[in-house]
């Protein structure tokens, strides 16, 4: 397999830079930066360090014995990234980058958030890093999310609401890349996901990549073999990259990215991008869109605030033209009774994003042979989601 | 096929009378095609040189609220890009002004970008300006416009470095615009003091003329920016005028005035240039 993406930052035919002039030198000043890093031990040496003892890794890679004797067939492991600070692994992003604004010296640091996952990453980053930082949410999410709000308020962020288009995740990216272009000189734009235009989907997967080298070290261990299939929840898609990249090269292991396939792929209501999306090139990349024929963005749902965004990272839309790794969907219903299953035999809460992954290995475990090994990247927990949860069970809190 | 580019011609007709050019920009569609249409015939008659109709885009990254909420209209309103060519296309019948396309690269992709250039040059569209193409990702879009003699117009920002605007200008044709703001499009109080030089600056690098847009809203602004540079791009103070005006009776004379008042005063920028204007090379 080639060392990907090229340099002009495309993954085949998706990728690149498809943004105004105004961030082109922008982004090649980006890129330069972030190559100059890689390589300087002492910023590899800083970003394992917070990476210990900040966020708190290595996180464990966990057997889910019960899980597994229910289901009775292939053995199932959790990459317990619900256990890094902040609870998930958006961190693993937020840190990397935050000390890249901190080599750039941008005295500012913005960033765009859904459900408010990635915003509190950022913001806990900014704060630590003693950086000004304003984060872009759609109008409808910050009503639908105010904890979340409140806890990146808590951590000295500013909130701006964004009430243009269908006020949500889409919208929000927009909104950030505005203020990007207003604001290029001293500001640090720290996307969420590995998506936009290049660099970010490589750096992005990058720092999300200790997921999967982790994971490996791990099961050898504990297996003294390579897994032989890794599931990961997709919308984004920077937890699935994040444990798939360091195994791509190893054609034996299975990759499996679950989308969201909300109320049912046979109406609008969902954010299956892969497997139903067309290709297009919205937010800086060519990339799998949800979009009407004639190019205009559709809106999207998926009872996981973190997977409703209406595209996917290139490199996703490339394993999946490859045939390297395969796209599945769960819907709603699928995702929380997943999460309901995990809770009672692991007392572990997913995240609802997570819960997707679950919910997909709980399909094909009991067909595998028991000597079989899965990962199931738990990319987050499930307390976020509890006023969620109760509404769709039905309960009144 | 190959006619001689309409835009080319304009700014040379502009050049030998010493005139820069004003380029009106409206979004087909807002409030509706039909009167998309009527303004286009509107804003000729009151001076405008070169048109700018934008294409409707869900997502405008690179625009401010003004534009934002314009496109929505146009988007409301059915303005498909097979609709928009369909009024170039009757347009042609009365008009040789230049029109351009300005939009963001989705809407063009999914309509095919060979089909586009095809069906855009036999509509008479002039140009396209893709807001989030950059040269680097220009390559199944150029060819096809090249073959169909259609005109890339490309942007250029105050961020971008001289060397890169070297490189920017040797893949544009009709003209080259440059970005007079950091940020994206809407009304500014004043045109920043670095944007004369910076356009002096490209002139260097160029053959091509230079446009300025983002930010210029007023006629003294128009007044200001036409002393030195090729064109004057205004947009979102259309904008502005159509979502205050709609549909009524107002709306012609409205962005009629605002249009003729800002030739108005680019004209009175620069001498009137009586001596040998290039023979008219004949309309139509």
């Amino acid at each position: 397999m080639q060392n990907l993406p090229d340099k002009h930052g495309h993954f085949g035919e998706y990728g690149g830079r498809w943004v105004a002039e105004t961030l082109m030198p922008a982004l090649l000043e980006l890129e330069q930066a972030y190559k100059q890093a890689r390589r300087d031990p002492k910023f590899r040496a800083d970003l394992e360090r917070y990476a210990r003892e900040y966020v708190g890794r290595p996180t464990p890679l966990y057997f889910a014995a019960n899980l597994t004797a229910r289901l009775g067939g292939a053995k199932i492991y959790l990459k317990r990234e619900d256990l890094c600070h902040t609870g998930a692994h958006k961190v693993n992003n937020t840190l990397g980058q935050a000390l890249l604004a901190v080599r750039m010296n941008k005295s500012r640091i913005t960033a765009e958030t859904g459900a408010g996952q990635h915003g509190v990453a950022t913001a806990t980053m900014a704060a630590r890093f003693q950086r000004e930082c304003e984060v872009f949410m759609g109008a409808l999410d910050v009503e639908r999310q105010s904890l979340n709000v409140f806890r990146m308020k808590l951590l000295g962020a500013r909130v701006h609401p964004v009430d243009a288009g269908s006020r949500s995740l889409k919208d929000a990216l927009n909104e950030a890349l505005r203020d990007w272009i207003t604001n290029v000189r001293t500001t640090y734009y720290l996307i969420g996901t590995a998506a936009g235009p290049h660099p970010y989907p490589m750096i992005v997967r990058d720092f999300q990549a200790v997921i999967g080298r982790e994971a490996r070290r791990q099961i050898l261990q504990h297996e003294g073999r390579l897994p032989d299939v890794l599931v990961a929840c997709v919308n984004g898609g920077s937890n699935a990259i994040g444990l798939f990249y360091p195994f791509i090269r190893e054609s034996k292991v299975k990759l499996v990215g679950v989308e969201a396939a909300g109320l049912g792929l046979n109406g609008p209501s969902h954010a299956a991008t892969l497997t139903a999306g067309s290709v297009g090139v919205l937010h800086g990349n060519r990339t799998y869109l949800l979009q009407d024929e004639m190019g205009q963005i559709r809106e999207t749902h998926s009872i996981a605030a973190g997977l409703d965004y209406p595209g996917v990272g290139p490199e996703h839309a490339w394993l999946k033209d490859s045939g390297r790794a395969s796209y599945v969907t769960a819907t709603d219903e699928d995702a929380l009774e997943a999460l309901k299953l995990l809770s009672e035999t692991e007392g572990i809460i997913p995240a609802l994003e997570s819960a997707h992954a679950v919910a997909h290995a709980v399909r094909i475990a009991p067909a595998m042979a028991r000597d079989a090994i899965m990962i199931v990247n738990l990319s987050g927990r499930g307390d976020k989601d509890m006023q969620s949860v109760a509404k769709a069970l039905g309960v009144t809190l | 096929m190959a006619k001689e580019a309409r835009i080319a011609r304009k700014f040379a007709q502009l050049r030998a009378r010493n005139e820069a050019a004003l380029i009106p920009f409206i979004v087909a569609g807002d409030p509706d095609l039909r009167h998309t249409g009527m303004l286009v015939t509107e804003m000729e008659a009151r001076g405008a040189d070169l048109i700018e109709l934008g294409v409707p885009f869900s997502d405008p990254m690179a625009d401010g609220p003004a534009n934002q909420r314009a496109l929505a209209r146009g988007l409301a309103a059915g303005a498909s890009l097979s609709a928009i060519l369909g009024l170039v296309g009757e347009l042609r019948k009365q008009t040789q002004i230049p029109i351009i396309l300005f939009g963001y690269f989705n809407p063009f992709y999914r309509y095919g970008c060979e089909r586009l250039c095809t069906d855009a040059a036999q509509a008479g569209v002039d140009g396209l300006l893709v807001v989030d193409m950059p040269p680097e990702e220009s390559r199944e879009l150029a060819k096809p416009a090249r073959a169909a003699g259609v005109d890339l117009i490309y942007l250029l920002a105050p961020t971008t470095p001289l060397e890169r605007s070297r490189t920017i200008a040797r893949s544009a044709s009709g003209f080259l615009y440059y970005v007079s703001v950091t940020g994206v499009t809407g009304a500014r109080e004043q045109v920043g003091a670095d944007v004369e030089s910076h356009v002096r600056e490209l002139s260097s690098v160029t053959d091509l003329p230079i446009g300025v847009g983002f930010g210029i809203s007023t006629p003294a602004q128009a007044r200001q920016v036409a002393a030195y540079a090729d064109a004057v791009v205004v947009g979102s103070a259309l904008s502005l005028l159509i979502e205050a005006h709609g549909k009524s009776d107002q709306l012609l004379s409205a962005v009629g005035g605002l249009v003729g008042a800002m030739k108005e005063a680019m004209r009175a920028a620069r001498p009137a240039h009586l001596l040998s204007p290039l023979p008219d090379q004949g309309k139509g």
